[in-house]
């Protein structure tokens, strides 16, 4: 039993992170339908903004100002730093193909993803650097509940990720900027004769999504301790997944998605296999795409001639 | 030949874009009046001629390999180029070739001491490649719930399933991270093909053979309906096509070559490893399709050729040079006219260099300390045009941010300033070579390789040889 609930308390933690992630695919896919590929890229530059951030304040064994003031602006810069990469992302590469064929931006994204993964390595090299998380945040302290532990960074993720998916759903419900990237999701064209500017709601949601992406870097850093520039790439993949099998463009779908992916990928690896949690959760995918293409909450797309 | 499928207005935007001057139009016509088959027979030619020209054995499987990619991006551009799904499971049937080979000519199956099956390769191959056809039809079926970018990350995930496979499942026999070694040499009916030259010469048979069936694929009736689907599934199943029937074959079709490419691999390379078959080799056949021009028969075999062959050229310090000097002048070359404006941007060049290089080194003789990464002449030509300090790692960093900053500075200018600004982006981008880019070869292949694909989707979507499309707007 302590072992089932300590597995939850996992899932929901890596779930998170996940739905973090989805929430920028799910986004741009909504408003752009465009498959940003290089998404994991940047939660993975998200991860080192952060990790030079804390080396900035004097590394992790000799930190220079109070932990919880470091978080913040590890947050905040990493936020700020990818949410500006997404934006240049967007003008650059996926503006000028906005009515080119479809696999146009396709290809370009893998292309970036390919960019930035080797830029990472040609400036900052392959080595894993380690966040070493344990030596200013105690990794005894924590709730205890009977055998399970939920540590402070599991907690921190949780209550983050449930925040930054509040306020996301009030800016996209309650604000002139949620109201406009509605409208262009749902009809580019006429969303431009109605007066909204749609070059800029679409690079504030880049901003908005890889921002959220960036932040989830820097906690999967305190959470998970190592960091290469190859991290983007499957935690990308399971992030989409996320996305599809919540039902790609809605919201809560990405959240609802990341979680049963956090929980599904936590339960194969502590009741089945650790070596093919990779593939149970393609399988869901699979399974997932061949049932209910739309996924959970998604609504099936009316084809239009 | 009958204009089926073609655009007339489109087919002919070539001439009215076309001066008519020169010797452009010279060679557009004699390229007009040269028959497909004509065509193959002066490739084979050359080839054959390219192969008793060889006699370095490095050069010789530079050779085969650049035509192992051409022969890959030929497989990819069916599922890509004609029937535009997005394939992102190609690198598995590449590997399932390979792997499929490597056990069926070594002692995989030989746990159980009978010392394993060596089969020889007019048995072996034929069975990979059915079976590669078969689980591209199962993929395929799967494909046909998809569309678009659902189908390209399913797609992805069955690469990655294909390695998670290999490195985990049965060890004993797929050998896991250790990957297959020591494979029979290629034999058939008491010939074997070992030597470098021998396999340059039945990949060249085998590229030439492919592209003469995938030409008459692709003016057949299934290469007119594949098109028809890429354009507009639609549309296209409106007209009776079979659009579901016509996926799946496109997908096995493909899977085939890329597991007959695989077979290839693996008998020449004589051992197999899961890393041989990762992202980045899929990103790299990506390049060579997209350089190339997608959905262009002569195109993927070109693409093949100049990506490999610029990889080899990078590898190596002394030619790396050529490569990227050679690239610049060929950019400034074509996208500035008139002549008197490029030959002023070329002198202004230098001069900002030379100028730069002896300013710098007047107030500190450490900060041209170092010595340019490249070697041979052009090394001791930029001696004293790049400025490289003596620990030129942070630096060269520093100047590659500044560097794609400027790169992004000059997509958003545009005439005279534009022109200004290429002067020290060109110097900066010499600077950056010479003290890091070339350090790191292999690093540096990568980034230009996703630079292709960038770059050839927003300035020439068509590739070096393909041909333009106009895309229907869809609602």
């Amino acid at each position: 039993m302590t072992e089932f609930i300590q597995t939850i308390v996992n899932g929901l933690t890596t779930g998170c992170l996940y739905a973090l992630i989805a929430l920028g695919y799910t986004m741009v896919y909504g408003v752009l339908k465009l498959l940003n590929f290089a998404h994991g890229d940047v939660y993975m530059v998200g991860a080192f903004i952060g990790y030079f951030v804390m080396h900035w304040f004097g590394g992790p064994t000799a930190i220079a100002i109070p932990v919880p003031l470091l978080l913040l602006v590890m947050f905040a810069l990493a936020s700020i730093g990818c949410g500006l990469l997404g934006m240049a992302m967007e003008r650059f590469a996926y503006r000028p193909l906005r009515d080119a064929p479809r696999i146009a931006p396709l290809i370009t994204a893998l292309g970036i993803s390919f960019v930035l993964e080797n830029t990472v390595l040609l400036l900052f090299g392959g080595f894993t650097r380690s966040y070493q998380t344990e030596s200013f945040v105690s990794p005894a302290s924590g709730i205890h509940l009977g055998g399970v532990t939920i540590d402070t960074v599991q907690i921190m993720i949780i209550v983050v990720s449930v925040l930054m998916m509040l306020g996301l759903i009030q800016i996209v419900h309650r604000t002139t900027l949620g109201k406009s990237m509605r409208a262009v999701a749902s009809d580019r064209e006429a969303a431009e004769m109605l007066g909204i500017n749609v070059n800029r709601t679409i690079a504030l949601t880049f901003f908005i999504g890889s921002a959220m992406a960036g932040i989830a870097g820097v906690m999967s850093g305190l959470a998970f301790d190592q960091i290469t520039n190859t991290i983007g790439f499957l935690a990308g993949l399971k992030a989409f997944t996320a996305a599809v099998v919540g039902g790609i463009g809605s919201i809560p779908g990405a959240m609802i998605g990341g979680i049963v992916i956090g929980l599904c990928e936590s339960f194969s690896l502590s009741y089945i296999s650790t070596q093919y949690s990779d593939l149970i959760v393609f399988g869901i995918l699979i399974v997932v795409m061949l049932l209910r293409p739309q996924g959970i909450f998604g609504q099936r797309p009316l084809q239009k001639v | 030949m009958a204009k089926i499928g073609t655009d007339d207005w489109v087919a002919r935007s070539g001439e009215r874009r076309d001066d008519g001057s020169g010797w452009r139009k010279l060679l557009a016509r004699a390229d007009a009046r040269v028959g497909w088959w004509q065509r193959l027979a002066l490739v084979t030619l050359i080839g054959l001629i390219a192969g008793q020209l060889l006699t370095n054995v490095n050069v010789q499987t530079v050779a085969f390999n650049s035509l192992l990619y051409a022969i890959l991006a030929l497989g990819l551009n069916i599922a890509v180029g004609w029937a535009g799904l997005l394939d992102l499971s190609y690198i598995a049937f590449f590997g399932f070739g390979a792997y499929g080979y490597a056990v069926f000519s070594s002692t995989a199956f030989g746990s159980d001491g009978s010392g394993g099956v060596h089969l020889p390769a007019i048995e072996s191959i034929p069975i990979v490649l059915v079976a590669a056809g078969a689980v591209g039809v199962i993929i395929g079926l799967i494909a046909l719930r998809l569309s678009g970018d659902y189908l390209a990350i399913v797609t992805l995930f069955v690469g990655q399933a294909f390695m998670e496979v290999v490195n985990n499942v049965d060890p004993g026999t797929l050998g896991g991270v250790n990957g297959l070694f020591g494979l029979d040499p290629l034999h058939s009916f008491g010939g074997r093909v070992e030597s470098p030259l021998g396999f340059y010469y039945l990949a060249l048979a085998m590229t030439v053979a492919l592209a003469g069936i995938l030409h008459l694929l692709d003016t057949s009736r299934t290469g007119r309906a594949w098109r028809a689907l890429r354009d507009d599934p639609l549309a296209a199943a409106a007209m009776t096509i079979p659009v579901k029937k016509l996926k799946v074959m496109a997908f096995s079709f493909g899977a085939v070559v890329g597991a007959l490419a695989g077979t290839l691999f693996a008998a020449q390379q004589d051992t197999v490893f899961p890393t041989n078959f990762t992202a980045n080799v899929l990103i790299l056949i990506y390049a060579c399709l997209v350089l190339g021009g997608v959905g262009s028969i002569a195109g993927a075999i070109a693409g093949g050729l100049v990506v490999t062959i610029g990889e080899q050229l990078l590898s190596s310090p002394n030619d790396a040079g050529y490569l990227f000097y050679g690239l610049i002048v060929i950019a400034l070359v074509t996208r500035i006219r008139p002549w008197r404006q490029l030959a002023a941007v070329l002198a202004a060049v230098l001069a900002f260099g030379f100028a730069a290089h002896a300013i710098v080194g007047a107030i500190s003789s450490s900060a041209v300390a170092g010595s340019p990464g490249s070697g041979g002449w052009i090394g001791s030509a930029v001696r004293d045009y790049v400025i490289v300090p003596a620990n030129p790692a942070t630096y060269g960093n520093i100047l590659y941010v500044v560097l794609i900053c400027a790169l992004v500075a000059i997509v958003r200018l545009h005439g005279t300033r534009r022109l200004l600004a290429v002067i020290p982006t060109v110097y900066i981008a010499a600077c950056c070579w010479e003290s890091r880019l070339i350090v790191n070869p292999s690093i540096t292949t990568q980034i230009m390789i996703g630079a292709i694909l960038i770059v050839t989707m927003a300035a020439r979507p068509q590739g070096l040889l393909g041909t333009p499309r106009v895309e229907t707007v869809q609602a």
